[in-house]
């Protein structure tokens, strides 16, 4: 996808350039650039829907075991003025919990780079707590801070923190040793260094953590809403199954709905990756 | 662009060991060495004879294990912060402009970032850096980069500089063109210099003494007197005198390297 990362020109062909700032791309070459990568995906996701199409309208499968595409999509609008507040409540649930798990992923990455003590005791912990099914410990989270915001947003950063900090531990430790020596020769606080050198090199791993982690985000928001809530997607989809008869065009219309919020979340994060880092060279 | 008085610099019996498995290893074996001030001095020696160890020492980097170091007659025991240090790859940080990586000694000593700016811009113009001032690191060539570093070192405004080979990943051209331009640039910013290089030309060219040394352990094999007239030219490499001088240190440099096994 073009959100990834433009891999760096190599070393000799930015050296030709000579000191002078490499030419952006003009907006037409990046939208070409950008039709180029994008179009065999969402061809071959188009021509997926359309056999699903064609298959379920030539066979006239029964569309409550299984809507084909165009029957969902059309369902989902219909029902716009339900599914719209569900996909609010899931929407808040998921970004309120990536925050968190950001904030709390900073705090313990510097924590752990800053402090052999951490770096020795916590970090194998957090690793060993990865082993946990955390969808198990979903039920749990409910009965221990309620049906409300809480306990999905507890849940979230449960599932997205590791990525992030993992991503920050290995970024902080990648900072250039020479810069790092180079502050102290300067008489750098330990904050100075963190803020100058390793945080600054931390971050496209930082991004890429941040990218696995919110591919989790909805997912996670929706299993606790399962297990015990009151709106969101999750609980469109659950009162669509118990629904008589069975509505799976509306279950199947939240599924797309969420790979689509997921997609454009995982977008936004590659356009905020690119707006953090712009000395990152363009290819 | 007189950033400040310069500072003598002696190094007195130090010796650094490292602990390695059971045993240790000495890097340094009771080290000498004197640079008056605003005196051109280079260490010059084969890898592995403890030219960067010294510099870690004399930069505050690292504690030696035995003898002291004295900056202006002083010795600080913590002389983090008391000389400018240029470290062998340039180390500018790639998130920052190249005018953005030239203040951070001032930054990182307390003065706005905006106000570092404006004492560093018109010596920007004067490196021939100017034009590149927004530049990113990674648009530069080797050489400009290597500008930007060494003028990160002086506009530290140090009385003390460290050049830890400075011009050792550069092309033979562009690195003979940087040393002239180093050698005029030091002799209007007038602080002290310690150079290790390994380069025997560049050591002749750019000293006025230059310390011999020999690796395991490393110590000072001979110290070497170069006065030839300043300012110096490329075109003095030539000349008799220089020719003998890089002769007579090829001489001491294998002399040193035997004598070591």
């Amino acid at each position: 996808m073009t959100v990834l990362a433009a891999p760096r020109p190599a070393k000799s062909a930015a050296r030709t350039v000579l000191g002078q700032p490499a030419p952006g791309p003009s907006a037409v070459r990046s939208a070409g650039k950008w039709l180029r990568t994008a179009s065999p995906p969402l061809l071959l996701m188009a021509a997926g829907l359309a056999i699903w199409q064609l298959v379920v309208t030539a066979d006239s499968i029964n569309p409550q075991l299984l809507p084909g595409p165009w029957l969902i999509v059309r369902s989902t609008w219909d029902d716009r003025v339900d599914i719209w507040p569900a996909i609010g409540v899931t929407t808040e649930e998921a970004v309120l919990g990536m925050a968190v798990a950001i904030l709390v992923a900073v705090v313990i990455a510097v924590s752990i780079d800053s402090f052999r003590s951490v770096r020795g005791s916590l970090y194998p912990v957090i690793v060993a707590s990865q082993t946990v099914p955390i969808i198990a410990l979903a039920p749990l989270v409910l009965v221990w801070w309620g049906f409300g915001l809480l306990p999905k947003v507890i849940l979230v950063a449960l599932f997205s923190f590791f990525p992030i900090t993992v991503g920050l531990v290995q970024g902080l430790g990648s900072a250039n040793p020479d810069a790092v020596n180079l502050l102290r020769t300067m008489r750098a606080s330990r904050w100075q260094l963190l803020t100058r050198v390793r945080l600054p090199s931390a971050l496209p791993q930082f991004f890429t953590g941040l990218k696995i982690s919110v591919t989790y985000a909805y997912s996670a928001a929706i299993v606790a809403e399962f297990v015990g809530g009151m709106q969101g997607l999750g609980v469109y989809m659950t009162q669509a199954i118990h629904d008589a008869p069975v509505r799976m065009d509306l279950v199947l219309g939240a599924v797309f709905v969420i790979a689509l919020l997921t997609i454009l979340i995982f977008v936004l994060v590659g356009m905020i990756e690119r707006v953090a880092m712009p000395w990152r060279p363009r290819s | 662009m007189n950033l400040g008085p310069s500072a003598n610099l002696a190094v007195r019996g130090v010796a650094k060991r490292f602990p390695a498995g059971e045993g240790e290893v000495v890097a340094l074996d009771s080290v000498d060495l004197f640079a008056a001030a605003g005196e051109f001095v280079s260490l010059i020696g084969p890898s592995g004879c403890g030219k960067s160890t010294l510099f870690n020492v004399v930069a505050g980097l690292e504690r030696p294990s035995r003898g002291q170091v004295l900056i202006n007659d002083v010795d600080l025991g913590d002389r983090l912060g008391a000389s400018a240090y240029m470290p062998q790859h340039d180390a500018l940080l790639g998130w920052r402009t190249v005018l953005d990586n030239v203040v951070l000694p001032l930054e990182v000593a307390g003065t706005s970032r905006k106000q570092a700016r404006q004492r560093a811009m018109p010596m920007l113009e004067r490196f021939g850096l100017g034009e590149f001032a927004e530049a990113w690191p990674w648009q530069l060539s080797g050489g400009m980069r290597q500008r930007t570093a060494f003028l990160r070192t002086v506009i530290a405004g140090q009385p003390l500089m460290l050049l830890d080979e400075p011009f050792g990943a550069l092309d033979g051209i562009t690195r003979a063109d940087l040393q002239e331009w180093l050698s005029e640039v030091w002799a209007e910013f007038g602080a002290t210099v310690l150079l290790v290089t390994h380069d025997i030309t560049e050591a002749v060219f750019l000293s006025d003494r230059v310390y011999v040394m020999t690796p395991r352990p490393g110590r000072v094999a001979c110290v070497l007197d170069v006065k030839l007239p300043r300012p110096r030219r490329l075109g003095q490499r030539e000349d008799e005198a220089f020719q003998a001088l890089e002769a007579r240190l090829r001489h001491e440099l294998a002399a040193a390297m035997v004598s070591s096994h």
